[in-house]
């Protein structure tokens, strides 16, 4: 008979820089998504291009070669980072790109009226897209931002590879010493489940929460 | 450390066998994804909640979990009930159940969008229930998916790479061999992520073309 107690804490340990990483995956993810899916509707034709540059490159190489890249070959370049700094730069700027899509097509799927309004009241660009055009936008992102949180729950597990010591690592390393696989296997697909679940269940609450006031949307 | 076209010209053979096994797996995932995917659709809308409820939660459950875990359950975890798969078929399974929950979601929404009077018509023209799927509401539903579902053969061609970690010799893995045996890192990672991105650029103008061939919805 194994004794689980010990390895309980390790899985438990594991679980801590899961959720780290996707939370701090999923701040980068965001901001890079805002950047490059505003980027994208810039008037300018430079920045235009370097925001479609980057999705296109980000969503077009697996995110897996990504992290490789992130982690073996910037050392070479003189760019040395440790296994979560380059899990959470790959995953932030891979989730990014795919979330920069995502605002793009919210934003644009406001009404023309919208911004004629802004333009009868005044408003510059910026003072609209910040006042009137995201706060409505922003409530068409939210249900794809949650799916894309918990992609990048799920491609946090590849971070493993880099020896960064997340739930899937520590199963690795439980299996190893117990010479058990099914139980540590188990319990990570559960305990994966279980986190996405707090994800949507967050996502769809925060839904909810903003959609007050704002007619038209049913949630 | 300078990129060197030597190395590159030296590794390309190897690369080349890597590239042949990742679009194998993929073309194989794609073709069980295509098929679990339809499956799930059918089961879930069955009346028989015994069958849909359990087939609903089971697809939540694989969407809810990471690849890269499901694939180390596939490959170390069935030899433990005398079940031992070599590794490529072990990640074509492992591709085609995780993405054919994603695309039972293509079917239900190909399926709901047939309008209620093909159904009515069917049963009026007195045919059975495999009659009607046969012939009336599958050969409607599915050419708009098309490029819904070639969205998802592409995601998951970028998510091969994962088999490496269960010892498939597909391209990531090539090119880790490769760059462990001359520890040189800036070749193969980059060649690898050019490969992806050439594929998956291609893949975007078949899939544009898809969309302008079969995207159309007819109402």
């Amino acid at each position: 008979m194994i004794d689980w107690s010990g390895y309980v804490g390790l899985m438990l340990q594991g679980a801590l820089v899961t959720i780290e990483l996707t939370l701090m995956g999923s701040v980068l993810a965001l901001f890079m998504a805002f950047v490059a899916g505003l980027g994208r509707l810039s008037r300018f034709f430079a920045v235009r291009a370097l925001a479609t540059a980057y999705i296109e490159f980000f969503r077009g190489t697996s995110i897996f070669v990504q992290l490789f890249w992130a982690y073996f070959v910037l050392p070479f370049l003189g760019i040395e980072l440790t296994p979560l700094q380059a899990g959470v730069l790959a995953l932030g700027l891979n989730v990014g790109a795919y979330g920069a899509e995502v605002v793009r097509g919210a934003v644009q799927s406001i009404g023309k009226e919208q911004y004629e309004a802004c333009v009868a009241l005044n408003l510059g660009r910026w003072q609209g897209m910040r006042h009137v055009i995201l706060p409505q936008a922003f409530l068409l992102m939210l249900p794809t931002f949650g799916n894309n949180a918990i992609e990048l729950l799920k491609a946090t597990s590849i971070v493993s590879l880099i020896s960064l010591a997340d739930l899937t690592f520590q199963a690795q390393v439980v299996r190893a010493q117990t010479g058990n696989t099914l139980v540590p296997f188990s319990a990570i697909l559960i305990g994966y489940f279980a986190l996405a679940l707090v994800i949507s269940w967050g996502v769809r609450s925060l839904e909810r929460r903003l959609a007050r006031g704002i007619d038209g949307v049913r949630v | 450390m300078e990129w060197d076209w030597n190395f590159v010209r030296e590794i390309m053979p190897t690369l080349i066998e890597g590239v042949k096994i990742t679009v194998l797996a993929t073309i194989l995932g794609s073709a069980l994804a295509a098929v679990v995917g339809l499956a799930i659709a059918l089961l879930r809308r069955s009346f028989n909640r015994l069958v849909s409820r359990p087939v609903g939660f089971f697809a939540e459950f694989i969407r809810g979990t990471p690849l890269l875990v499901q694939l180390y359950f596939i490959f170390y975890i069935l030899p433990d009930f005398g079940i031992l798969l070599p590794p490529l078929l072990a990640g074509v399974i492992g591709l085609g159940l995780h993405y054919g929950t994603y695309t039972a979601e293509v079917y239900r929404a190909g399926i709901d969008n047939v309008p209620r009077g093909q159904w009515e018509a069917a049963k009026a023209c007195n045919l059975d229930a495999r009659q009607t799927w046969m012939h009336i509401i599958l050969p409607q539903a599915i050419p708009p998916m098309i490029p819904a579902l070639a969205n998802y053969f592409i995601a998951m061609f970028k998510e091969t790479p994962l088999l490496s970690a269960i010892t498939v010799l597909e391209l990531m893995n090539q090119a880790k061999s490769v760059a462990n045996t001359y520890y040189r890192y800036i070749e193969p990672m980059t060649l690898v992520g050019a490969f992806f991105l050439v594929i998956s650029l291609f893949s975007v103008v078949l899939l544009r073309w898809l969309e302008r061939r079969f995207g159309r919805v007819e109402s």
